[in-house]
C-alpha cells in the first residue's frame, strides 16, 4: 500500500509540487498540525484583527470617539483599575454569576438526573421545560423587576431563568447517554435503583455533566451582562452602560474585552478541571 | 454452587407501532447444572432475547423459567451476564471493575462476605486467571477489546454466580483473539464449574465451546434442533479439525441456512425459494 502510493507521488515531482505540499498538508481535510503550527495560526487569528483595528484607527476612517485605538483602550483600562473601581465592578459581577449559576445547578442537577432516568419524570418535566426555554430570558426582565425589585435578587433571578431550563434538559440528555450495558451490568449484580443511580449513572455521566456546566456557565455570563445593563448600579455590565452615557467608547471596549477574557479564563479552568477529574478518558 | 435452568413454554413478542412481532414461540429447554450450553442461530432467531429473559433484564409474555428449581423474578446475583462490549465502567480500573459488585448491598451477604478481606484476593486471583495481572490498574480505555472482555469475564465470576449468561461476548473481536478467548473461557469454566449459557451466531464457536448446541430458527424464534457435540469435555485446538467436529459443523451450518431460507419463504417478500436459499445467512 505505502510503496504504491509513494511511487505515484514520486513520478510527477516538479519542484512546485513539493513546495505546495506543506500547505496542502496543513489544509487537508481533517488534517493535523503540530503544536507549534497550531500556535502560529492561533496567534495570527488574534493579531490580524488587532492590527486591522489599529490600522482603521490610525487611518482615521472612523472618528476616534466611535473607534478608539488599542492603546487608548489599554490606557483606559489602566485608569479603570487604578481610579474607577474596577475591582469592585469585577467582584460584584463574579458574585452574581456564582450565586445565580449555583442556584440553577443545585436544582437542575437532581431534576435532570430524574428526567434522564425515569420516564414519568421525563414526561412530567421535559415538555414544560421545553416550552419555557423558548421564552427569551430577557423578556422576563420586566416581570423580574416587578417581583424582585432592583436589588441583587433580580440579577440572580435573570441568570437563573436564562440557564436553569436549558440546564435541566441538557443534564437529562447527558444522563440518557449512559450506555444501557453499564446499567444492565449493575442490575445483574443485584444493584438497586438507588445504587445504580448513584454508583453507575452519576459517575458515568459525570464528564458530560461537567461539560454542560462549562457551556451553561458561559450563558450565565451573558445573562449577567443583560441584567446589569437593564437593571443595576454596579458591576461590569453597568460600567459598560455608564460608559455609553458618557460617550467613553474606550471604556466600552475595555469592558467587552474584560468580559471576553473572563469567559476564556473560566473556560480554560473548567477544561483543566475536566482533565484532572477524568484521567480515564485519555486512553492509551 | 451451580444451578440448573428449566424453561417451559416461553412466549415473547415486541410491540411495534402497528402490530407486534413474535420473537419467541413456545420455547422449552432444560439445562442441567454445570452444563456448557451454546445457542446458535441466524439474526432474528431470538437467541439474545431468550438470554435476556433468563437474565431477568426482560420479561416474557408467558411461560416459566426456573433457576435452581425456583422461578426467577428480575435480575439476580445468581445469574451473571457478560455482554458484547461497553459494559465495563470506564471510570474504574480493571481491578475496581472486578470488585464493583462488592459495593452493592445485594452482594454483601453471600458466601464471600464470610471471608471479608478475601475479596481483594479473589479479584486478584480472577484477574490472573484471565491473564491480565499486569494490567489490573489500567482503565478500560487503555485496554484492547479482548482485554476488556477478559475483565468482563473476571467481573462476572467475582460474586461466584451459579450461572453465567454470555451474549455474543466475542462478537466484536478479531478471529485470532476470539480463538484465544474461547480457550480461556473453557479453562476458566473448568476451574469454576459454573453453568454457562453462551449465545453466538458463529457455528464453529458454538460447537467448540458447548457440550450441547441449541439451534434456533428465526421469525418467530423457535428451538429447531439440539445437537450433542461428540467431543470430550476438555477441548483443545486440534479438535477444530477433528472429522467428527467438521461433519457436525457442516451439518449445523446447512441447517442454519435452511432455517433462514424457511423464514424467507414464509414471509411475503416475494422471493422464490432458490433466491432465498442462495442468500448468505447473516
Amino acid at each position: 500500500m505505502n510503496a504504491s502510493t509513494a511511487e505515484i507521488s514520486v513520478k510527477p515531482a516538479p519542484v512546485e509540487a513539493l513546495e505546495k505540499s506543506a500547505s496542502r498538508k496543513h489544509w487537508s481535510i481533517r488534517g493535523q498540525l503540530t503544536r507549534r503550527q497550531f500556535t502560529t495560526y492561533a496567534v495570527a487569528g488574534v493579531l490580524i484583527p488587532i492590527l486591522l483595528w489599529a490600522f482603521f484607527n490610525e487611518a482615521a476612517i472612523v472618528p476616534k470617539i466611535f473607534l478608539p485605538g488599542p492603546v487608548d483602550v489599554a490606557k483606559r483600562f489602566g485608569s479603570w483599575v487604578l481610579n474607577e473601581g474596577f475591582a469592585a465592578d469585577l467582584s460584584i459581577s463574579v458574585q452574581r454569576v456564582t450565586v445565580g449559576f449555583l442556584a440553577s445547578l443545585v436544582i437542575a442537577l437532581p431534576l435532570g438526573l430524574l428526567a434522564g432516568t425515569f420516564k414519568p419524570a421525563e414526561a412530567f418535566l421535559e415538555p414544560a421545560m421545553d416550552f419555557v426555554r423558548y421564552m427569551p430570558a430577557v423578556a422576563f426582565v420586566p416581570l423580574v423587576m416587578l417581583w424582585c425589585g432592583v436589588g441583587e435578587l433580580s440579577k440572580i433571578a435573570i441568570i437563573f431563568i436564562g440557564t436553569f431550563f436549558q440546564m435541566v434538559l441538557m443534564f437529562a440528555d447527558d444522563v440518557r447517554k449512559v450506555p444501557m450495558q453499564q446499567i444492565e451490568a449493575a442490575q445483574t449484580m443485584g444493584g438497586t435503583r438507588r445504587e445504580i443511580l448513584y454508583k453507575v449513572i452519576l459517575p458515568s455521566a459525570a464528564p458530560s455533566l461537567l461539560t454542560t456546566c462549562r457551556i451553561t456557565l458561559g450563558w450565565a455570563w451573558t445573562y449577567l451582562v443583560v441584567a446589569e445593563i437593564v437593571a443595576a448600579n454596579s458591576g461590569l455590565g453597568y460600567a459598560v452602560l455608564k460608559a455609553q452615557r458618557f460617550l467613553q467608547t474606550d471604556k466600552i471596549f475595555a469592558g467587552l474585552i474584560v468580559i471576553g477574557f473572563l469567559g476564556l479564563i473560566q473556560d480554560q479552568l473548567l477544561r483543566a478541571l475536566h482533565h484532572a477529574l477524568f484521567p480515564y478518558l485519555r486512553g492509551r | 454452587m451451580t444451578k440448573s435452568i428449566e424453561i417451559s413454554r416461553l412466549f415473547k413478542s415486541f410491540a411495534g407501532k402497528r402490530h407486534s412481532t413474535l420473537v419467541l414461540e413456545n420455547v422449552s429447554l432444560a439445562i442441567p447444572a454445570g452444563e456448557f450450553l451454546t445457542i446458535v442461530g441466524a439474526s432474528g432467531c431470538g437467541k439474545s432475547t431468550l438470554l435476556r429473559i433468563i437474565a431477568g433484564l426482560e420479561a416474557a409474555d408467558s411461560g416459566v423459567i426456573l433457576v435452581g428449581g425456583k422461578p426467577i423474578n428480575g435480575p439476580g446475583v445468581d445469574r451473571a451476564v457478560v455482554f458484547q462490549d461497553y459494559s465495563l465502567f470506564p471510570w474504574l480500573t480493571a481491578k475496581q471493575n472486578v470488585l464493583f459488585s462488592r459495593r452493592l448491598a445485594a452482594n454483601t451477604h453471600d458466601n464471600l462476605a464470610l471471608e471479608r478481606g478475601a475479596e481483594e484476593e479473589r479479584a486478584q486471583k480472577l484477574i490472573s486467571l484471565v491473564g491480565l495481572s499486569a494490567a489490573e490498574d489500567a482503565y478500560p480505555s487503555q485496554l484492547s477489546g479482548g482485554m476488556r472482555q477478559r475483565i468482563a469475564i473476571a467481573r462476572a465470576l467475582m460474586s461466584k454466580p451459579a450461572i453465567i449468561l454470555m451474549d455474543e461476548p466475542f462478537g466484536a473481536l478479531d478471529a485470532q483473539t476470539r480463538e484465544v478467548m474461547q480457550d480461556l473461557v473453557l479453562s476458566v469454566v473448568a476451574q469454576e464449574g459454573t453453568t454457562i449459557l453462551f449465545v453466538t451466531h458463529d457455528v464453529e464457536e458454538a460447537l467448540y465451546l458447548g457440550s450441547r448446541v441449541v439451534l434456533m430458527s428465526p421469525h418467530p424464534g423457535r428451538i429447531d434442533t439440539i445437537y450433542d457435540v461428540p467431543l470430550p469435555k476438555t477441548r483443545n485446538v486440534m479438535m477444530r479439525v477433528d472429522p467428527r467436529f467438521l461433519t457436525l459443523k457442516r451439518q449445523v451450518m446447512e441447517r442454519v441456512r435452511e432455517t433462514v431460507g424457511l423464514s424467507l419463504d414464509r414471509s411475503a417478500l416475494g422471493s422464490t425459494g432458490a433466491e432465498a436459499s442462495a442468500r448468505p445467512n447473516s
